[in-house]
């Protein structure tokens, strides 16, 4: 460690705020001028265009190209029409995966929603429930290649002597023998969803939480004064009432679940049975070199959320007519 | 807060009239049970990350022979293993130059795109043009974009330049060493951009319309208002998404060793993830090394909280 | 949260740091298994051919890091010093996909050191042939065999780097000599060995394939010593898929390799471990007499706990894997290649240099390394497994292959076939079957 390894690095850092600030300063005089003119569509030109630009250049481009990608051969130089599409459906392991990814995002946002809710249920209003909700919140500040290792040290194996993994010491004691846990399919595939759900309870249990605490107390009143017995009251008033917050955390984390890929890299690089969407298509295209197969994959997940967009789409309209 | 206090009969037991709001969802289920349950599930989300943290201190011979619940019947500690990992010149050592390379990517890498997406969201949701909408559903679905795709599409952008036909529109960046952190900078910025309007613009839309009016009457512009009227608005939810954009930034696996230049630029995460990957060789120090990535954004992370949690809501809530 | 509490944060914090800091003070260099540039290596007036780049960079990456990658700096440091070259050398543990992601995107290193013809040979388009003087160079280092798999096309592109020598199983000779068991010689004296330790009591084998992300690669490596030594036109051909891989033949050798693999009466911790082992500590048990044997390349003899003595009248060594047919006088081998990708005079000096005497007898001594360069004394090697390594790899005698599975396509040198052996461990698929799957992922 020199200290000009410091200074390199640091001096960089202030050149390049200083930068940014001037870049800055310059969009803000350009939009004064704009707005001046009262033309919306040049101030909206200015305050969008870093984005946009960004945007095209890093995101928009770059879906073009795998869209056309996946129509081609896997170094790029036949055009192959469908065939990436059809090996998809008809390959053993590439079904596997598809297979996967479906568990995946079926399990991990119903679990963690559900898992969130019964959680911010039980905290809501106890004492502690500050320290109650921090406990949970604070794997999401983890990354996933630290969650990663963390829960490698979990479900380590010996075939024999101590155990180093905590799993299989606790079938040790209990008498059982030691399980080999991610090599083990299919079992496998749900103890790596499990680091994915000890990551997104949290955001569950935070979101859901603060959304209770909207719920109307009269309204829950009312519906006791009527007879209706608690539970009918949790599911007939309060999980009504909190259904938009609901569908969110489940839309986030269907979203997260989806692009998942450092914890099936990290954990077990797709093997014995384990791989999905987002690893294979990183697999195929940089670790084995077949570009079409890797974006027939990306188009895949791409294609997945559509619905979601969909969704989407429907709200913001819905919010336009209840703003008129 | 706003129990209703109307006086009850003293004799009344546990009438629901009164009580508060949790206790009344508690009563759901049964009590006992539910003290257990939630009890259980704090300490088994607490379990593995104390695990590394106990881990971590441990000499390496007694990491590589035995689990960490043994320190509990025979507690031995050190921080050599820190020592080493930090500041070690020697192999899976020098952790310290990566944990600044976090750091200096990191905080341009928050900034740029908070700003830029704060300026977007303004203007996606207060500026009058045609096409609003559509774009703003565009910017929505490139969040699901995988980045890996992105990677070598914009590597090449860098690396080459852009250029149509013979006509050169950007030349080729031709950074090197510690200076390719720039464009980690800008991965980071376009890659977090997506998430940030998208949420940003789902908060300025639920700002009051009239405050906005009365300022266009009093003649300000749009940059103004943008700045002494929005911005102090959401300040909640810039600081909520700005800790979104550093836990994904610091915690960040693929950008930093695809943009930077070589080892000597990367960041910790992504050496974090070679040691897992190959696991076997010097595992015995993976858990100081893993624990070094994760204290500074659990610390920011439990420090913030409140904010986080602040802007999430108004950001998603309403979705 | 409350004020103090978040104090309370902070000043763990910062005491976890202060502590960190005041345990600083740079750890001791392990020094072990460490040598010296030669005298002549240090010598400016060696250098003098390849000219004078003040202030030029050139670029090296490869798959090789921590203490091997020190090593090998230390191995060019003089190179550096005498011409002006700074040389920026970057390990990756992702090497393959980094390297897509880096040529793709047009920013390719300088050199590559490929650690598998195949994937060099998908960049074939965007690589520099070797100059003549790298050619006459490698050439009269290496014998064919060698430069082979650095050709493509019918072009030399690269001269190997590091030469490894896989066709190795270790042992303990204490235990050995102890129990009067012999060095086996064929295969058939390994199997007869084999019964014999079983009988005394002892597992004899111990094998792990566990490898992270590569998982299952060991195994391949056991069915490729077992084809090689069946026929190397065979191996040839399976290699270069001018016979399906679920050829008989082939599944015949799959079968034999499970007469020790998959053999329960043989295998430490039985079988159904050898997929979650880690190769690294597969061989532990040795230390113990747990095992007798364990089947790994040369260079797992830096991968023993620290205070092992690795020699023929040490803790453990290693003998050549045995011959089927006592005639022959086979070994399987690995080892990186030097390919470049740009054409500037300071790499081709750099090219050059590495493909030169002076830098293998360099690198050869400043840690445990083996190579099959004609030129170096292989006494000059660090340890004596890599002295063994290099006698066999310098001998023109001996009919050397490379790692297959590095040879074939990616999708299945580095994947299907990685699954169809993890799967014949595990007993999910016998050997015709692992076969049949791995043939229909060859692409077509």
């Amino acid at each position: 460690m020199n200290i000009s390894d410091l200074t390199d690095r640091f001096g960089l850092l202030a050149v390049g705020l200083v930068a940014f600030a001037a870049v800055m300063l310059a969009l803000y005089g350009i939009a004064e001028l704009a707005s001046r003119r009262n033309s919306n569509r040049l101030v909206a030109t200015v305050f969008l265009f870093p984005a946009l630009l960004f945007l095209v250049v890093g995101l928009v481009y770059p879906a073009v190209r795998t869209f056309i990608m996946s129509f081609y051969s896997g170094d790029g130089s036949k055009f192959i029409g469908l065939d990436n599409y059809a090996w998809v459906f008809s390959n053993d392991s590439a079904l596997q995966t598809l297979i996967n990814t479906a568990l995946w995002v079926v399990i991990v946002p119903a679990v963690s929603t559900a898992l969130g809710l019964v959680y911010a249920v039980l905290i809501d209003g106890r004492r502690g429930e500050r320290v109650y909700k921090a406990l949970v919140f604070l794997p999401m500040g983890i990354s996933f290649v630290g969650a990663s290792i963390i829960w490698k040290f979990i479900y380590q194996y010996k075939a024999s002597g101590k155990q180093l993994g905590l799993l299989n010491q606790l079938l040790v004691w209990a008498g059982f023998d030691p399980v080999n846990w991610l090599n083990n399919f299919p079992t496998n595939n749900f103890l790596l969803m499990v680091v994915l759900i000890w990551i997104q309870v949290g955001f569950a249990t935070v979101v859901l939480s603060a959304a209770l605490k909207g719920v109307p107390v009269d309204i829950i009143e009312a519906a006791r004064i009527d007879g209706a017995n608690p539970s009918e009251i949790f599911w007939n008033v309060t999980v009504p009432s909190i259904r938009s917050a609901i569908i969110v955390v489940a839309v986030t984390v269907f979203i997260a679940t989806l692009k998942l890929f450092d914890i099936v890299r990290a954990m077990t690089g797709g093997h014995h049975g384990t791989d999905v969407l987002a690893h294979n298509m990183w697999d195929q295209a940089f670790r084995l070199g077949n570009d079409g197969r890797g974006a027939t994959m990306a188009v895949l997940l791409f294609a997945l959320v559509i619905p979601v967009v969909i969704y989407q789409v429907r709200n913001i309209r819905r919010q336009e007519l209840e703003a008129r | 807060m706003s129990v209703k206090t109307e006086p009850r009969p003293e004799s009344a037991p546990r009438s629901a009239i009164g009580e508060s709001r949790g206790e009344r969802l508690r009563r759901l289920f049964s009590s006992r049970i539910a003290s257990a349950f939630a009890v259980v599930i704090a300490v088994l989300w607490t379990i593995p990350t104390a695990g590394l943290f106990i881990s971590s201190l441990r000499p390496e011979d007694d990491i590589r022979t035995s689990g960490w619940w043994n320190v509990f019947t025979d507690p031995s500690f050190t921080l050599d293993t820190y020592n080493y990992v930090l500041y070690s010149t020697s192999a899976g050592g020098g952790l310290i130059r990566n944990l600044i390379n976090t750091v200096v990517i990191t905080i341009p890498g928050v900034i740029v795109p908070v700003v830029f997406a704060a300026m977007a969201a303004y203007a996606l949701s207060w500026i009058d043009f045609k096409g609003r909408n559509l774009l703003y559903i565009a910017v929505f679905a490139l969040q699901v974009v995988p980045i890996q795709m992105a990677l070598i599409p914009l590597l090449s952008f860098f690396s080459k330049g852009l250029a149509i036909g013979d006509m050169t529109i950007m030349p080729a960046w031709e950074l090197h060493g510690v200076n390719t952190i720039v464009q980690v900078w800008i991965a980071h910025s376009i890659f977090g951009l997506p998430l940030a309007i998208f949420l940003l613009h789902n908060f300025m839309r639920e700002l009051p319309g009239d405050v906005m009016e009365a300022a266009r009457i009093d003649g300000a512009s749009h940059s103004q208002i943008f700045r002494k009227v929005v911005l102090p608005l959401v300040t909640p939810a810039l600081a909520s998404i700005g800790i979104f954009q550093f836990l994904w930034v610091w915690n960040d696996f693929l950008v930093g060793r695809t943009f930077g230049g070589g080892e000597a630029t990367r960041p910790l995460t992504a050496v974090l993830g070679d040691m897992a990957g190959t696991w076997g060789f010097g595992w015995t120090r993976l858990p100081a090394a893993a624990f070094i990535a994760i204290i500074v954004p659990l610390l920011v992370f439990l420090l913030l909280q409140r904010y986080f949690v602040r802007g999430l809501l108004a950001g998603s809530v309403k979705g | 949260m409350g004020k103090t509490r978040r104090l309370m944060y902070l000043a763990t914090a910062t005491s976890a740091l202060a502590l960190a800091a005041a345990a600083c003070g740079a750890p001791d260099d392990e020094g072990e298994g460490r040598g010296e540039v030669p005298d002549a290596a240090q010598d400016c007036a060696n250098y003098e051919d390849y000219g004078s780049f003040d202030g030029e960079t050139v670029t090296i990456f490869g798959s090789i890091r921590d203490t091997e990658a020190d090593e090998m700096e230390e191995a060019w440091s003089f190179f550096e010093e005498c011409t002006g070259i700074t040389i920026e050398y970057e390990g990756s543990g992702e090497f393959e996909a980094d390297m897509k992601v880096r040529v793709d995107g047009g920013n390719a290193p300088d050199i590559a050191l490929f650690p598998q013809p195949g994937l060099m040979a998908n960049y074939a388009d965007s690589l520099v042939p070797a100059s003549d003087e790298v050619t006459a160079l490698a050439t009269e280092g290496w014998s064919q065999d060698w430069l082979d798999y650095g050709t493509i096309d019918g072009t030399f592109y690269a001269s190997p780097n590091s030469g490894n020598a896989k066709s190795f199983i270790w042992y303990s000779p204490a235990f050995f000599s102890d129990n009067g068991y012999e060095i086996p010689t064929t295969w058939d004296d390994l199997i007869a060995l084999s019964d014999q330790i079983a009988a005394d009591g002892v597992k004899p084998w111990c094998a792990g394939f566990e490898s992270g992300g590569a998982t299952g690669w060991p195994g391949t490596d056991w069915i490729e010593d077992i084809v090689l030594r069946e026929d190397t036109d065979l191996y040839d051909q399976w290699v270069e898929h001018e016979i399906p891989f679920n050829d008989p033949q082939i599944v015949a050798a799959i079968e034999k390799a499970g007469e020790v693999v998959t053999n329960d009466e043989y295998m430490f911790n039985g079988v159904d471990t050898i997929s979650s082992t880690p190769f690294q500590e597969a061989g532990y048990p040795i230390l113990d007499n747990e095992c007798a044997m364990y089947r790994m390349a040369s260079f797992y003899g830096a991968m023993w706990p620290a205070d092992t003595t690795v020699a023929e009248d040490g803790d453990v060594f290693a003998f050549r894997f045995p011959e089927s047919d006592e005639a022959d006088n086979t070994m399987l081998v690995g080892g990186e290649f030097v390919a470049a990708y740009s054409d500037s005079e300071a790499t081709e000096a750099t090219r050059q240099f590495l493909a030169s005497e002076l830098y293998h007898n360099a690198r050869l001594q400043t840690g445990p390394w083996s190579t099959a360069h004609q030129g170096v004394d292989p006494s000059n090697a660090t340890t004596p497994i890599n002295e063994l390594a290099t006698e066999i790899l310098t001998d023109p005698d001996v009919t050397v292959r490379f790692d297959g599975s590095d040879l074939m396509p990616g999708e299945v040198g580095a994947s299907s076939f990685w699954t169809g052996v993890i799967q014949w461990v595990d007993g999910s698929k016998n050997a015709q079957e692992i076969a049949d799957d791995i043939e229909n992922s060859w692409p077509q």
